[in-house]
C-alpha cells in the first residue's frame, strides 16, 4: 500500500484540554542519511538533563541513504522505557511517509511538519504546527551543502519551545554530542535558536504536552546495549576479538575497538594488550576465538542470527573439544534481505541446540544495559570455568537503542580462569587426563600450549579421558555423559532468574531480554486498569534453574512473553517440565520487527484471561515501512 | 661400566621426543615421509616441542599431526578451517611455533576462503599442503588440485583446471612459498628447516602421492609421474644460525638468502637466472612449468623482512593469553571517565 492510498478518515475534533506532563512519546520521521541522528540524540539527552526518565528507539531501514526512518523518544515520569504504542507528538520531515504518519496518529496528537507538505488539511482532530524549514535554515547555514544536515536541528529548537525544554540543556546536549567540533557546534546552535525564535513568534502553544523538570535522572547515563557489553568485555580482560560486520552486532565490536584503543594500550611500550581482527566471515571469527581460547586467551566474537548459523559447526567443535569462547548474538529478524534492521528474539531455540550431535551450549540473557555489562564479564568467567562456548543473547532493540541506566559499578571480584592444570594441581590429582572428571562436576583440567605442562591432542568427539584417539563405544558414552554432567553443574553457576512475586497473584509472567520493559509496564496497567495482579520471573540463562519450576507451581496460569512466532522459550521449557506444569503455560507473542510494547502485552493477557479487549489500532507507521530495493 | 652418550640436539633433547604416535595411514603414503622430515627438521633445528602447536583440518593429511611431535599440543579442527584456529592461537600466544597440516581438498575446496585470507595476513605459521590431487579419506574423488586430463582409477577424467596453491599464495602475499615432493628427502628437509627460520607465513605445497587411490597410469599425481616431472629450480641448502659454517661457491651460481633469525638459505641455481625474491618471475615460472606439465619445485618465492600479522597488530611482546589482570583490566578511573562521558 502506498501512502497515497490512504483515505482521510472522518474524525470529529475532541482536543484534550488537560495537560500531559512528562508522559508522552515523540516520533521524528525523516529520511535516513539526512543527519537526523544528531538532532534526535540531542533531544533525547536534553530531556534526560531535565531530570525526566527517557528512552530512544531508532526504527530504520536496511539502507544507507534515502529511505524512511523513524526515531521515537519516550518521556515517562514513571520511568517506563519500553516502546509506547501511541505516538503523541510527530515531527514530520519526510514527504514520502508524512501523510500516513499523520493518518495513523491518535486523536489529540500534535504535529510539527515541514510547511510545504500541507499536512494540516488531512485531519481536524490534531494540533498542527507548520514550519518553513528551508526558509529558516538558509540564514543560519550559508553553506548550502550543509543545510540538509543542519535543518534537523531546527526542529529541536521548535520542540524546546513548544514542550518547555530548557535551552541551556539543549545546548549542553548539543556540545556533548558534537564534542570539540567548534564549527559544527556554532552552526547547530544557530539552528536551535532559529527554531526556538520561530516557534516563539509564530507557533502559539495549542497541544497538551509538556516537559517539566524532575529529579529522576541524577547520575544516569544513556547508553546502547552494544556499548555496555563492549565495556564489560574490556573490563573482563578480553585479549582476542575476531568479528565480521553484521547488523545489529557491528557496533558492539566497533565500540570495543574505540574503548580498547583508549584504555588498553601499554603506556610504556605503546603496544596493544589485545588483538582485534576483522575476519573473512563468521566461520573464521569463531574459529579464531576457539583457537585463541584453546591457547589460553579470553576471546570473543559478536554476530547476529545469520552468523550464528554459520558458526554452527565450530560451536559444536568448541563444545566437544571443550574450549572457552564467548559469542554475542545480537538478534534480529530472519535470514537474508528484508528485516535485518528490525528486532526479534528468534535465535533462542536454534542457539540452544546449535550444531550437530548432542550439544548443549550455555546461554546468558541480559535485559537492562547494566546486565549487558555485567553478564559480559560473567560470560568470560563461565566460558573458562566450563571450557565451552557461551552465547550472550541480546537483540537489536537492546544493542542498538539508547537506554537510561545508573552508572556501571567497577567489578570487585577477581576473574575466574577455571581449571587450568598447574604443577601443584598435577601433584594433587596424580595422573592427569585432559578429559578426566577429577572433581565429579564434569569439568576436567586443561593445559595450555606453551605453558610447559603436559600436552594433549585436541579432537572433536572421538577421544577417551586421556585425549587419545578412540572410537570405543564406552569411551564415547563416558565422554558425552560427562559433558551432560558439566551442563548440570552449570545450573549452579549461571545467573539466576529475577523474581518479583505478588502474593495475591493468580497469574505469573515469564519473560526475558527486552520484553522485560514492556512486561514491567504491563503489570502496572493490568493492576491499575483491571485489577489483575501478576507475578513476574525474568529468565537470565539456559540451563534453567529451580526458581522457574517453583514460580510455575506458585501460580495458576503462566504467560510467557517473547518476541518470536514460535514461542521458543516456552518450547525449550516444555522439554524439561512435567506435563502438569506444561499445562499451565500460555504464550504472548510479538514478532512484527518492532520492539514489544506494554499495551500489546496487557491486551493479549487480558484476552486470554477472558476480558473483552478492544484493540485500538495497528502499530504506528508500521504499515508504511515499505520500500527499498 | 661406561655408558654410551645419548644422541641429543642443541637443546639437549633426544630424537625420540620428536616422534609421534604410530601412523594409521596406508603403507607407502607420501604423508608419512613428510612426517619423518618434519621430525628431522624440528630435531635438528633444536625446536622445543612444548612451544609447538600442531594444527590440521580434516582428511588423511590432517590425521598426520598425531604422528609427529608427540610432546606438542595438537588441534584437529574442522574441515578447511584450520587457518582460523591457528590464527586465534597465534594471536593468543605469539611465542608459539605453529605448524599446520592441510590437504589439497582441505585447502583447495572447503578451505579455500580461509587459505586465501591466511596468506594475506602473513601470520607466523608453517602451512603445509600434503597434496595428492584426490580425497583419500572418502576413497579417491578428485580434489581441486587435480590436473586437467588426470584420470581416476575408475577412468573418470578431470576436466576442470587445477588450483595452483603456490601461485595463489604468491599472488596473495605469502612471504615464503615453496613446492616440494615427498620423495625428495634432501630438498624437503632443507625447506622445512628454512621454514622454521622464517617469521611470517610459510606455504609449502608438498606433492605427496596417494598410493591407494591416485598412483595409477593416467594420474598426474602418481609417484612415478611426479618423479619424472619434478623440475627443481635450485639446489637448496640451509645453514642454521647456530652453525658457523662458511660455504664456498662460485659467484653467480648460488643465491644466498638471509633468514629472519640469521640462518642462511643457499640456492644453487638450476634454472638459469631464477630469483626467488622476484614475485613476477615466480608467477611466470610456475605458469611455464605447468604448461610443460611439470612441477617446479624448491623455493619459489621469499620475502624475508615483511612485517608479520602480529607486528601489524602492534601487540605487546608477551603472550596475550597470560597477561596479568592488572594489564588487561583498566582501572576504576577509566570506567568512571567512560560513565561521565555518557551522562
Amino acid at each position: 500500500m502506498s501512502p497515497t492510498d490512504v483515505v482521510p478518515q472522518e474524525i470529529t475534533a475532541s482536543r484534550p484540554t488537560s495537560q500531559v506532563v512528562n508522559d508522552f512519546s515523540i516520533q521524528v520521521a525523516t529520511v535516513n542519511g539526512s543527519g537526523s541522528q544528531t538532532a534526535n540524540l540531542v533531544l533525547l539527552r536534553s530531556i534526560l538533563l531535565m531530570g525526566v526518565p527517557v528512552s530512544g528507539k531508532n526504527m530504520f531501514p536496511s539502507n544507507i541513504a534515502g529511505l524512511p526512518t523513524w526515531y521515537t523518544i519516550r518521556a515517562s515520569k514513571r520511568g517506563y522505557v519500553a516502546r509506547k504504542k501511541e505516538v503523541d507528538f510527530l515531527v514530520a520531515m519526510n514527504a514520502e511517509t508524512a501523510k500516513e504518519d499523520v493518518l495513523t496518529l491518535e486523536t489529540g496528537a500534535a504535529v510539527v511538519y515541514d510547511e510545504p507538505l500541507k499536512l494540516n488539511t488531512l485531519r481536524s482532530d490534531l494540533t498542527f504546527y507548520p514550519v518553513p524549514f528551508d526558509k529558516l535554515v538558509t540564514p543560519v547555514c550559508p553553506d548550502a551543502k550543509l543545510r540538509r544536515l543542519v535543518r534537523n536541528m531546527i526542529y529541536d529548537g521548535i520542540l524546546a519551545k513548544l514542550l518547555g525544554i530548557d535551552m541551556t540543556f539543549m545546548e549542553q546536549a548539543l556540545s556533548r554530542q558534537l564534542g570539540k567540533k567548534a564549527k559544527a557546534v556554532t552552526l547547530n546552535q544557530g539552528a536551535l535558536k532559529a527554531g526556538w525564535d520561530y516557534a516563539e513568534a509564530n507557533l502559539p502553544k495549542q497541544d497538551p504536552f509538556h516537559i517539566e523538570k524532575m529529579n529522576e535522572t541524577t547520575g544516569k547515563i544513556l547508553i546502547e546495549g552494544n556499548s555496555a557489553a563492549a565495556i564489560g568485555c574490556m573490563l573482563a580482560g578480553v585479549t582476542v576479538v575476531a568479528w565480521y560486520p553484521i547488523t545489529p552486532s557491528s557496533s558492539l565490536c566497533e565500540s570495543l575497538i574505540g574503548y580498547m584503543r583508549k584504555y588498553r594500550i601499554d603506556k610504556e611500550t605503546g603496544k596493544a594488550t589485545f588483538a582485534i581482527v576483522q575476519a573473512e566471515d563468521e566461520i573464521a571469527s569463531l574459529g579464531m576465538v576457539i583457537g585463541a581460547g584453546w591457547a589460553g586467551a579470553r576471546a570473543m566474537t559478536a554476530t547476529a542470527g545469520p552468523g550464528i548459523s554459520l558458526m554452527s559447526e565450530f560451536a559444536g567443535l568448541g563444545y566437544y573439544a571443550e574450549t572457552p569462547a564467548v559469542i554475542f548474538d545480537v538478534q534480529r529478524v530472519g535470514p537474508s534481505t528484508g528485516l535485518p534492521t528490525r528486532t526479534a528474539q528468534g535465535d533462542l531455540l536454534s542457539t540452544a541446540f546449535l550444531s550437530h550431535g548432542d550439544t548443549k551450549p550455555i546461554l546468558l540473557i541480559p535485559s537492562p544495559v547494566e546486565e549487558c555489562y555485567s553478564i559480559a564479564m560473567d560470560a568470560f568467567d563461565l566460558a573458562e570455568r566450563f571450557q565451552t562456548p557461551i552465547f550472550v543473547m541480546m537483540d537489536l532493540d537492546l544493542g542498538m537503542n539508547n537506554w537510561m541506566s545508573d552508572g556501571f559499578k567497577y567489578p570487585e571480584k577477581p576473574i575466574d580462569r577455571g581449571k587450568v592444570l598447574t604443577a601443584d594441581a598435577l601433584k594433587k590429582i596424580g595422573e592427569w587426563g585432559r578429559y578426566k572428571d577429577v572433581d565429579g562436576d564434569g569439568i576436567p583440567y586443561r593445559t595450555i600450549p606453551g605453558d610447559g605442562m603436559p600436552a594433549f591432542f585436541t579432537r572433536g568427539s572421538g577421544h577417551n579421558a586421556k585425549a587419545q584417539y578412540s572410537e570405543r563405544p564406552d569411551d564415547y558414552v563416558d565422554n558425552v555423559d560427562r559433558l551432560a554432567r558439566k551442563f548440570e553443574t552449570a545450573r549452579k553457576y549461571v545467573p539466576k532468574p529475577v523474581v518479583d512475586t505478588d502474593t495475591e497473584a493468580k497469574i505469573g509472567i515469564i519473560g526475558y531480554g527486552t520484553s522485560h520493559w514492556a512486561i514491567t509496564e504491563s503489570r502496572d496497567q493490568l493492576r491499575e486498569e483491571t485489577n489483575v495482579k501478576a507475578s513476574y520471573l525474568r529468565v537470565r540463562a539456559y540451563p534453567f534453574t529451580d526458581e522457574i519450576t517453583k514460580f510455575i507451581d506458585a501460580h495458576e496460569r503462566i504467560y510467557i512473553v517473547e518476541q518470536n512466532r514460535d514461542a521458543q522459550l516456552a518450547m525449550l521449557l516444555k522439554l524439561e517440565l512435567t506435563p502438569e506444569r506444561c499445562g499451565k503455560l500460555r504464550s504472548v507473542l510479538h514478532y512484527s520487527g518492532l520492539p514489544i510494547d506494554a499495551r500489546s502485552v496487557s491486551e493479549d493477557i487480558l484476552a486470554q484471561e477472558g476480558f473483552e479487549v478492544v484493540k485500538k489500532f495497528t502499530p504506528a507507521s508500521a504499515s508504511s515501512m515499505i520500500g527499498g530495493e | 661400566m661406561a655408558t654410551i652418550p645419548l644422541k641429543v640436539n642443541r637443546i639437549g633433547l633426544e630424537p625420540q621426543i620428536y616422534k609421534g604416535g604410530k601412523t594409521t595411514l596406508c603403507a607407502g603414503c607420501g604423508h608419512n615421509a613428510i612426517s619423518e622430515r618434519i621430525i628431522e627438521a624440528f630435531y635438528e633445528m633444536g625446536v622445543n616441542p612444548r612451544q609447538v602447536i600442531k594444527l590440521s583440518g580434516i582428511g588423511c593429511s590432517s590425521k598426520s599431526p598425531a604422528y609427529f611431535l608427540g610432546g606438542s599440543h595438537g588441534f584437529n579442527a574442522v574441515h578447511g578451517r584450520m587457518p582460523s584456529v591457528g590464527t586465534g592461537a597465534m594471536l593468543a600466544n605469539q611465542k608459539l611455533i605453529a605448524i599446520g597440516i592441510s590437504g589439497d581438498g582441505d585447502t583447495g575446496a572447503i578451505g579455500i576462503g580461509q587459505f586465501v585470507h591466511l596468506m594475506r595476513r602473513n601470520l607466523p605459521i608453517i602451512y603445509i599442503i600434503e597434496d595428492n590431487g584426490c580425497y583419500g579419506l572418502t576413497k579417491g574423488q578428485f580434489s581441486p588440485t587435480a590436473d586437467m586430463g588426470s584420470k581416476l582409477k575408475n577412468g573418470v577424467v578431470n576436466d576442470l583446471p587445477p588450483i595452483d596453491t603456490c601461485a595463489l599464495a604468491v599472488e596473495l602475499g605469502a612471504t615464503f612459498v615453496a613446492r616440494s615432493f615427498s620423495g625428495d628427502k634432501k630438498q624437503l628437509l632443507a625447506l622445512l628447516k628454512a621454514a622454521l627460520s622464517h617469521r611470517g607465513t610459510v606455504m609449502l605445497d608438498v606433492i605427496s602421492p596417494c598410493v591407494t587411490f591416485n598412483d595409477h597410469e593416467g594420474s598426474t599425481k602418481s609417484y612415478s609421474y611426479v618423479k619424472d616431472h619434478d623440475e627443481p629450480l635450485e639446489e637448496v641448502s640451509f645453514v642454521p644460525f647456530f652453525e658457523d659454517i662458511s660455504v664456498d661457491y662460485e659467484p653467480g651460481t648460488t643465491q644466498e638468502v638471509k633468514m629472519h633469525d640469521g640462518s642462511r638459505l643457499l640456492l644453487k641455481k638450476l634454472e638459469e637466472g631464477y630469483d626467488p625474491t622476484d614475485k613476477i618471475a615466480a608467477l611466470r615460472t610456475l605458469h611455464e612449468a605447468s604448461r610443460r606439465g611439470e612441477f617446479a619445485t624448491g623455493l619459489i618465492y621469499i620475502e624475508p623482512d615483511r612485517d608479520d600479522f602480529l607486528n601489524l597488530l602492534n601487540v605487546v611482546d608477551e603472550p596475550l593469553a597470560t597477561l596479568p589482570l592488572e594489564r588487561t583490566r583498566p582501572p576504576k578511573a577509566a570506567l568512571d571517565e567512560i560513565m561521565e562521558s555518557l551522562r
